[in-house]
This record gives structure tokens, sequence and C-alpha cells, in this order.
């Protein structure tokens, strides 16, 4: 079983996809959940407190918007994490992103340079690209060890 | 409850949003999102002519969109992204532009930081509920009755005595204690107009130590500076209809005010640094060794050219400020350097983010230094009106709208 990062790191569909092939999805959700279930935080509507973006600061500088480093506290630990990656490009907004799209560049840019397994793929725009995108996950996912 | 449209990207990861939340909520108003469906975001790119690939950027954009359509889903806007974003900057610009075009909705434009706090929102809060709540008020033209304003500063206090649409008494004083330095304003006001304090139909106050010197004089009006110095600038201007700005550069932080009709639309509070401020100005006096009220005139006959000044920062600011003093630059230059960099700040921050229409109306106490009003008019290329008794704007601003509430 091997802990593989999704991006957007939004997509529950594609976590839902790793899930399925046995392996253990790194997404966003999972990580909200634990800041929301986390007793005694109180910063709505997603708990990260001004403290997040500190945290942040490991994987961007100090110059680096705020929002970008509240976010890279959360994503940061996932890539850290990863083992393996899937990388989906030209996504819509209906597939969930991150907001921001600097997040979204050094997100995929530190997924590139840690030197893990990844598939990139383009986000599919009929039912045949649909087929082929299911078809070649699922081979990446069960080549992993 | 007045609600605030949030239009925000950012806010959430940043540690913020409970800190608006609680803003709002001490100024009796409430942050709502406006919905919007999928076509919404998709359009608008055609609606702005930008693309942009951040979702938040779009959703905002989106939610500009459905305002300007349905204006009765809020009371007022606050447009924010993260400081030091390039690409927030731009939209959050556009968004402000395009609902204060199409619309009469108040924008609040700002960049946060992550160390943002409800204290540090809460003058623009108010400023942008009351302009919401309090229309009728704002529309007000005439001082009627026998009314005082008092406008406690962060380095001055002043006060003013209005009767029907009259000043006849002013005081001014250098802020130390708060309530002290209100009661001598306000006893050398009284003095000046020859009104005894129990004449007085109504007090109206404003500034930094607004509460504190309001509940003191149990007054009927406390305001943040923001509408009333709005209100007082057109006033005392005689540009009470139409558009005008107001640029209000204070002892701690500056303000600049697009208004119309004497109602703020959209303005911005605060800069970079307090190198735009009346403080960084105080300084330089204090280094050239003359006094404040003489640096103006000093600046008058100087160049700013000869003498590179940060405008970033004021502890850079007078490192250059030193530095060239020590390489033989002439005061007079010195004076009009420093007086060119604050309102250079002015003009490079916060002017950027309000509507620059005519007549720009310069108020408070640093508008009477003259080299300050002739640096903003180099830069905007445009004249400056300093109307008179410019330096009690909050004053009279106050002493105007109390007596509104005289009649209510």
């Amino acid at each position: 079983m091997v802990k593989v990062i999704v991006y957007p790191p939004t997509s529950t569909i594609l976590a839902d996809l790793v899930d399925r092939m046995g392996h253990t999805p790194l997404v966003m959700a999972n990580e909200i959940r634990k800041k929301i279930d986390t007793p005694s935080l109180e910063s709505p509507p997603l708990n990260i407190t001004p403290e997040d973006p500190k945290k942040g600061l490991k994987y961007a500088a100090v110059d680096v918007p705020s929002g970008v480093r509240g976010r890279m506290s959360l994503i940061g630990p996932m890539i850290d994490e990863a083992e393996a990656a899937i990388i989906v490009e030209d996504n819509n907004c209906l597939v969930g992103c991150t907001g921001c799209a600097r997040t979204n560049e050094l997100t995929r840019l530190l997924i590139k340079i840690k030197g893990i397994p990844f598939i990139e793929l383009k986000y599919p725009r009929d039912d045949g690209e649909a087929r082929r995108f299911v078809h070649e996950i699922r081979m990446f996912l069960e080549g992993l060890k | 409850m007045i609600r605030i449209a949030q239009l925000s990207c950012g806010a959430e990861y940043s540690g913020i949003q409970r800190e608006l939340e609680r803003a709002a909520e001490i100024v009796g108003a409430k942050m709502i999102s406006p919905e919007v469906s999928l076509e919404d975001v998709m359009e608008v790119e055609k609606r702005f002519g930008v693309s942009v690939p951040s979702g938040d950027l779009n959703l905002i954009m989106a939610r500009a969109t459905r305002l300007v359509q349905n204006p009765d889903l809020a009371d007022a806007v606050f447009v924010a992204t993260c400081f030091r974003c390039a690409e927030g900057a731009i939209i959050r610009g556009e968004v402000r532009r395009y609902i204060h075009e199409h619309s009469r909705l108040p924008v609040l434009s700002y960049s946060f930081t992550e160390r943002t706090t409800a204290e540090t929102l809460l003058t623009r809060m108010e400023a942008l509920v009351t302009t919401a709540r309090m229309r009728g008020l704002l529309a007000r033209e005439r001082q009627t009755g026998l009314t005082a304003g008092i406008d406690s500063g962060s380095t001055t206090t002043k006060a003013v005595i209005m009767r029907d649409n009259q000043i006849i008494g002013t005081g001014w004083v250098p802020t130390t204690e708060v309530i002290k330095s209100a009661e001598e304003a306000f006893q050398q006001a009284l003095q000046e107009s020859g009104v005894k304090r129990e004449e007085i139909q109504g007090i109206g106050v404003t500034g930094y130590g607004r509460f504190l010197v309001g509940k003191h004089f149990d007054a009927k009006l406390i305001q943040e500076e923001i509408t009333v110095n709005s209100k007082g600038a057109v006033f005392l201007a005689n540009a009470q209809k139409g558009p005008a700005t107001v640029i209000d550069i204070g002892g701690m932080d500056n303000k600049a005010i697009s208004v119309q009709d004497g109602v703020p639309g959209s303005f911005t509070m605060g800069g970079i640094c307090a190198g735009a401020s009346g403080r960084f100005l105080e300084l330089t006096a204090r280094r050239l060794g003359v006094n404040i009220t003489d640096l103006g005139k000093l600046a008058l006959r100087g160049s700013y050219k000869s003498v590179p000044m940060n405008s970033y920062c004021i502890v850079f600011g007078t490192q250059s400020l030193v530095n060239s003093l020590s390489k033989g630059a002439r005061p007079e230059d010195v004076a009009m350097a420093a007086c060119h960099s604050v309102a250079e700040q002015v003009f490079e921050q916060q002017l950027q983010e309000v509507e620059v229409k005519q007549p720009v109306i310069m108020v408070g106490g640093t508008s009477l230094i003259e080299g300050l009003p002739r640096a903003m008019e180099d830069l905007l290329g445009i004249k400056v009106i300093v109307p008179n008794h410019a330096q009690y704007i909050g004053a009279v601003g106050a002493a105007l709208l109390v007596s509104g509430m005289l009649e209510v």
C-alpha cells in the first residue's frame, strides 16, 4: 500500500479511485477534517489559525501571500508524506481547485522535484477520454508497490 | 442587521476569517457570500475581459456580477485578497471599480496578511456600516442649531463650535491624555465662541479616542473618521454635490476616500508604513530644527529631485534624510523631499484603490504643510483644494452630522 498525493488535492473522485485500488489517498478533505475535528480551535470555516501560515514558511518564503502559505501548511505535509502522485492538468472548477493558482504552481513543482513516481494526465473532455483516463490511472496504481 | 458581502481570496487559508467575522459583528453587521451559479463563474472572462487561473478570484468576479444584478443581496461590499498577490491586486481593483460604476453599494477594498485582526479592521468596517445604514444622515448638507464636534486624533485633538452653518469657535491641542486634551480643546472652542457649555445642543465625536471621549461628554454621535471627515471635507470645500476625492494624511495613518454627494463610495485606510504619515513630517521638522508649521513654507523653496528619499518606510526614510543632510543637502530640498515622499506613498499605494475624481480635497493638519499639497498636485497633475479650517475637518463633520440627529 502506497500513499498517493492527488493533484488537484481537492479531487474527491480521484481520492476514491486511489482508495479503491488499495492505496492511501492524500487529499485536502482529510486534512481539513482533522482541523475541524481538533477540539479548541475556533476559526471557522476551516479552523486555519494565524499560526498555520507560519508553518507554511517551510515551503514558501514570507513574501509569498499568506493565503498560499496557509494552504501549504496543509498541502506541504501531504507532499512530504507522499510516495507517489497523480497530477491532472487542465482541470476545470468542477473538479475542485484549491483556489489559488500560485499554490497550485508550487504544489505541482514540489511533487515533481520530490523524485517520487507520478503520472500526469490531461483532464478528460469526453466519454472516450474519460475511459482512457481511468484506465491509465488504474495501470499506474496497480504498478505501485 | 447590515449585510456585508465578502468577496475575498485567501482569507480562510490566511487564518483571518474569524477576525473578519468578529469585526463585522462588533459593528452590528454580518458577512455574507452571495451565491452564484456555475454559469456566472464561467462567464466572468467575457464580462470583465480578464482571465485568471485562480478559482477564488473567478468566484469574486462572479459574486460581484451577482451583486450588481441584484443589489438587494447586500448593503455593502468588502473586497479582500492576500497582501503581496499581484493577481489578487489586479482583480481586487477591477471588482471595486465594477461595483462602484454599476451600483450604489459602498465598497471597502483591503489586502490582508495573516496578522490582520478585528481591531485593525474595526474603523474600516464601522465606516462601511455607517455608509450603508446612515445614508440619510450623511446626505445632510447644513449644520443647524448650536452643536460641537470633537476630533480626538492620535497626534492632536481638535474641537469646533458651530451655529447655523457657521464655525464660531475652534480649539486645537496636542493629544496627551485623551480626555484631558479633549476638555482643553473644547474649552478653547467655547471660549472663542462665547458660548456656555450647557447651551450646546449636541456633541459629536470622532478620531482614535472617540469612544472614551464620547462617553465622557455623553456625545450623541460617536463616529469613525472616514465618514465624518468626508462630510467635513465636502462641506468646507463647498463640494457637497457630485463626486470628490478626500485625502487625509493623519498622524498615524492616512485615508483616501472617493465621495459621491457627500457619501463615501469606496475608501482605503492606512499605508504600507508610517513613512506616509504626519509623524514622518514631524520627525523631519525636528531633524531640520524648524517648527512643523514652518516646514511647509521651507519645502516650497526647495526641490525634491536632488534628495533621494525612501518613501516606503519611516526608518529608511529617516536614514535617507540623515544621509542627505550629512552630504550637505539644503534643508529646503530635504523638506520638499520629505513632503514628496509622503505624497508619493499615498499616491502609489492608496490612490490606486479609489476612484480619483475632481475636486481633490486635502484635509487634516498635514494639509497645512504647504509642500504636501504641492507634492500631491505634482504627482496627480491636477489642482488640489485645501479648504479653510482644513485641520478641523473631523470636528466640523461631527458637529454637522450631530445636528441632524437633534431633529430625529
